[in-house]
């Protein structure tokens, strides 16, 4: 994976003396502080990617990894509404379609919300008011971007619901969210956020509330609209299982950093991070013996405000002892590329990685 | 809805019997238990045993304990007559009997009362809603600056003084020493500009106290629906900041709100008792503590049951606007 150098951007906010972008989405370094009384949360510390239309990029990551403050740094919502003294410090550069967003007007970055990129969130009852109806919701949604009246606003919403699978949508587009199912709901939300037809979209755990049979149901949605829009797609979730098959690229984080990144295929089949390893030991899996126990990553995910020296992940690695001089505990391990676009941040060295992963690792998988 | 509003007028008309049977109960049944006589304090210290006698005949007071609360009950909706110790005294509907120290009928007092301590309340209300919230919205939105932390101190100082030191301290300053409003309580009917000046006062000084309440619970309701999930998607639609604030967290803020106009404005219709007697209001509140003071029971009376039929109605209104505001309210 290369950086791309010239801006390919003549549109779009001048960003003095910072090159452009030519992917549709690149985020560079981006890192995203909160001051507290404890100190300096860095929720997320140097993460970049790139996202090119038509595809899918899954985050994964344990609670407290970072996946859903990059999304949120992304569509500007750190910054939105954010009252009083203590604001989120944010650095980097965040590159969508030639536009820089973090240095960009704030207004500016507002009409793009909801318009070139839209977000769907975990939970669907809390992310949709109570007291309006879906149809208003979706029409809200439409009008902030479109100059139409309320009827023609309205027929755009009811053909969003029935697009996105819901029965009778002239009849459900003026029930409340506190009427509809779990699942409906999700499907409205995606509803609402695909109305204003945008290049890129955001799902925050979109499956994470729902039960498993639903689950299904929303992600195949989701793939289909990729297909009919077009549009880029984020998918953050904890859930490998979720992306396996919906992501052309994975990115893993672990304490608001990535440790490793590439082409899905490779990430799944041939994973060269231990704590990626450990994802996929802890999740189930219909085609495995039941008798077999999950394998958890063992400790809790770290502070945030002191991550552990060296390796962010050493406490919890059962190969912290595996490179010499106690390296993983001093250095911080720098995103190297291991392969083809697959990039990983390990001290072990490519032999020991490989050897670990065939011999005990993949085995019992 | 249709059917909610007639369960909701259901529970309302089921409390106010009770309550009306509780008000007997505590007016009529624990004197007698605490060994007072109602017919004696009825006629005065050192009466004529037969006047006393003769006024317990009239009162009904020996008759059995559910005969009095039906005769009690029924003169509240449909009038009594008290008849023996030879004449015979119509009261009509509805009838919360006779003030023990004038013989004056309770309730064309408490009418003609009435309208002055709604008008306070009324109009107070409408100053402390206005300041109460913008204060609290102002505050939310500009936590932790300079402007949020002294409007919680004037908050907190509306809350902890007392109406008696805010009530006289504008009275001294704005009527005595400055001699821009002449504070004296003039009926609407005479003068407005008079009944107007009389009443700006005792309305500042009530909103004053409530405004602060108000203010500390916008602000605090305000900043918990800031942090909500559907404020977050209101933004990632696009909307300006100004909207989100406007239609999506105000409407929810109301709700809370609402709860507590609804109970307060009830709670004041039995008088404000503090503020209307630092102003001389000639309000229900002022009656009440010279009842208070004189033991004078039917008016107390009269006046506990007027408080909770308000407090029932406000409760009932408010019923209704929440199923208006939250679609949810209406399945329940």
């Amino acid at each position: 994976m290369t950086e791309p150098s010239k801006s390919g951007a003549a549109v779009g906010e001048p960003t003095g003396d910072a090159p452009g972008s030519n992917a549709f989405l690149e985020v560079r370094d981006l890192k995203v502080h909160f001051p507290t009384d404890d100190g300096l949360v860095k929720s997320v510390d140097g993460l970049s990617f790139q996202l090119e239309r038509g595809k899918t990029l899954g985050i994964v990551g344990e609670s407290g990894s970072g996946k859903s403050v990059t999304s949120l740094g992304i569509m500007g919502l750190h910054t939105a509404g954010q009252y009083g003294r203590r604001k989120a410090q944010i650095s980097g550069e965040i590159w969508l379609d030639g536009t820089e967003l973090l240095s960009a007007d704030p207004d500016h970055v507002r009409k793009l919300r909801g318009r070139q990129m839209a977000m769907i969130f975990q939970d669907p009852l809390s992310a949709l008011h109570p007291y309006y109806t879906i149809g208003k919701q979706i029409v809200e949604a439409y009008r902030i971007h479109h100059d139409v009246d309320k009827k023609t606003a309205r027929r755009r919403a009811v053909e969003m619901l029935d697009r996105v699978g819901i029965p009778q949508p002239d009849k459900r587009v003026d029930s409340y969210p506190h009427e509809f199912s779990g699942g409906m709901r999700q499907r409205a939300m995606i509803a609402m956020s695909l109305v204003n037809n945008p290049e890129l979209l955001i799902a925050d755990e979109p499956t994470t509330a729902l039960d498993v049979t639903v689950q299904a149901q929303i992600l195949d949605l989701i793939r289909d609209l990729q297909k009919e829009f077009g549009s880029a797609v984020i998918v953050i979730t904890h859930d490998l299982g979720v992306v396996a098959e919906l992501a052309d690229d994975l990115l893993v984080m672990y304490g608001g950093r990535c440790v490793e990144r590439g082409p899905a295929e490779k990430v799944f089949y041939e994973p060269r991070h231990p704590y990626t390893w450990g994802l996929l030991g802890s999740m189930p899996r219909l085609d495995r013996d039941q008798q077999e126990r999950l394998i958890p990553v063992k400790g809790s995910p770290p502070s945030l405000i002191n991550l552990p020296s060296g390796c962010a992940f050493n406490p919890r690695c059962p190969y912290a002892d595996v490179p010499k001089d106690d390296v993983t505990r001093t250095v911080r391990p720098e995103l190297t590329e291991i392969g083809s676009k697959h990039w990983a941040a390990c001290h072990m060295s490519q032999e020991q990685r490989e050897r670990i992963w065939t011999e005990e690792i993949a085995p019992k998988l | 809805m249709l059917a909610y509003l007639f369960r909701r007028l259901f529970a309302a008309a089921v409390m106010l019997v009770v309550i009306i049977l509780v008000v007997f109960g505590i007016f009529f049944l624990v004197p007698k238990w605490a060994g007072v006589d109602i017919a004696s304090s009825f006629v005065g210290k050192q009466a004529d045993p037969a006047a006393v006698e003769a006024v317990r005949q009239k009162l009904g007071l020996s008759d059995p304990v559910f005969v009095q609360a039906w005769e009690f009950f029924k003169g509240i909706f449909a009038g009594r007559t008290y008849s023996g110790g030879g004449d015979v005294t119509q009261c009509s509907a509805p009838c919360f009997g006779y003030s023990f120290r004038s013989e004056q009928a309770v309730w064309p007092v408490l009418t003609e009362r009435f309208p002055v301590t709604l008008a306070l309340a009324l109009g107070a209300a409408v100053l402390w809603l206005i300041f109460g919230l913008a204060a609290g919205v102002l505050s939310a939105l500009k936590r932790g600056t300079l402007w949020d932390r002294a409007a919680m101190v004037v908050a907190l100082a509306g809350v902890s003084l007392p109406i008696y030191f805010t009530g006289l301290l504008s009275l001294a300053i704005f009527s005595h020493s400055l001699g821009w409003i002449n504070a004296e309580f003039v009926p609407l009917d005479e003068s407005f500009s008079g009944w107007f000046g009389g009443m700006i006062l005792p309305w500042i000084t009530l909103a004053f106290l409530y405004a602060a309440m108000y203010a500390r619970i916008t602000r605090a309701t305000m900043m918990e629906i800031l942090g909500e999930d559907y404020i977050r998607t209101a933004r990632a639609k696009g909307l300006k900041e100004q909207v989100v604030i406007r239609k999506h967290a105000m409407r929810s803020t109301l709700t809370p709100l609402l709860t507590m106009l609804g109970m307060d404005l009830g709670a004041l219709m039995g008088g404000a008792v503090l503020t209307e007697t630092t102003f001389s209001l000639p309000g229900l509140g002022q009656k009440v503590l010279d009842a208070i003071k004189n033991q004078d029971l039917p008016f107390i009376l009269g006046v506990v049951l007027i408080t909770s039929l308000a407090v029932l109605i406000a409760n009932l209104v408010v019923d209704v606007l929440y199923a208006v505001i939250d679609p949810r309210v209406r399945l329940a």
